[in-house]
């Protein structure tokens, strides 16, 4: 079965609502860019909010934003939401992508040319 | 609720990140629909390429922290992506749109921090990328363009393209196959060297000391 036929959170504003208690996961971006790396830092417990439980169970090994959206058919900025939640309990960690310059730095541009090379 | 955290599969085997990854970057490939985005992340990609959605607010909506409970104009814009390896530390990840050009841009965070921008092409339609290139301009966003090559696709000179697109003469334009890997990894390889170039500090004749 496919994503789509399972129907993403998106579809369901309620559900959303649910959810995120309301919160739009708009300040929450400014902290979780798509790429931002998540890892689990605890394990989930049984009177967790199922889809924070969800989130520790996949981030075991990193996993960006991007990622838990997908696997977990949920909207990006309710995704933020949730990671804001067990960041705030220190449950997961993030691992920040790399800082907003206006022009990527230059060993940076060199790292990636030579792992495109090994493609 | 319907939501069981137990149904919820992550990644299994290959698609495991090592523990040392500590560090992503993001490139976006933007184009109308059809001109094979979703195909070149696919070729790119060393996990089976994964769908994101976000929800958002129609053009011209405000979108302040508060208005999140009365939007009435919502839309969900669909996202198809791919990752690739760079080292053991450092994971690129390549976006895809499947249409919907005009949402793109609403999509918080999706072009902040990016490395750059692949501005994929059809030659037999041109007019659909004149809208996006000027948007990518407008927002600053480093981009190189790419000619995906359909078997009916009339092949234009470089110059010419660069005419009908009305183009800088810095901006780089690659003619690429969607479907190869090789090819893919070819316009993400001169996506990476224009931003090297636009990095660098002139005069760009040479190359880096290697290390
Ligand atoms: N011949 C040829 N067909 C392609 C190429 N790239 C994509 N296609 C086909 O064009 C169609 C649209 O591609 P898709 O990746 O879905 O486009 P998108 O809408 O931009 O994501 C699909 O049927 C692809 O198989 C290419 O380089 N050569
Ligand atoms: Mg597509």
């Amino acid at each position: 079965m496919s994503a789509a036929d399972q129907g993403w959170g998106a579809d369901n504003p309620e559900r959303l609502y649910v959810i995120t208690r309301g919160r739009s996961g708009l300040t929450e971006q400014t902290t979780f860019d798509l790429v931002t790396l998540v890892v689990s830092r605890s394990e989930p417990t049984p009177t967790m909010q199922p889809e924070h439980a969800a989130i520790l169970r996949i981030c075991g090994s990193p996993l960006s934003v991007a990622e838990v959206s997908a696997y977990l058919r949920l909207p990006v900025s309710a995704v933020t939401v949730l990671l804001a939640d067990l960041l705030t309990e220190e449950r997961i960690e993030a691992r920040a992508c790399v800082p907003r310059a206006v022009l990527p730095d230059i060993a940076l541009l060199e790292a990636v040319m030579h792992g495109l090379q090994k493609l | 609720m319907d939501f069981r955290s137990s149904e919820v599969v992550g990644p299994q085997g290959a698609d495991l990140l090592p523990a040392s990854a500590t560090m992503a970057v993001k490139v976006v490939i933007v184009g109308g629909f059809g001109v094979g985005k979703t195909t070149l992340v696919g070729s790119v990609s060393e996990i089976r390429p994964l769908t994101t959605e976000e929800t958002m607010t129609q053009a011209g909506a405000s979108v302040d922290d508060t208005a999140g409970v009365e939007r009435k104009t919502s839309t969900t814009v669909a996202m198809d992506f791919g990752r690739i390896s760079i080292s053991d530390e450092l994971v690129l990840y390549v976006f895809g749109t499947p249409g919907q050009e005009r949402f793109w841009f609403l999509w918080n965070g999706l072009f902040e921090g990016a490395l750059g921008a692949v501005v994929l092409v059809d030659t037999r339609r041109l007019e659909v990328s004149f809208d996006v290139i000027g948007r990518l301009e407008d927002r600053g966003v480093p981009f190189v363009v790419a000619a995906n090559t359909f078997p009916e696709s009339p092949t234009h000179p470089t110059e010419e393209l660069r005419a009908a697109l009305d183009l800088p003469p810095e901006v780089p334009i690659v003619a690429c196959d969607a479907r190869s890997r090789e090819s893919g990894r070819d316009v993400l390889m001169a996506l990476m060297r224009y931003l090297y170039d636009l990095s660098a500090p002139p005069p760009p004749t040479t190359m880096p000391a290697s290390r």
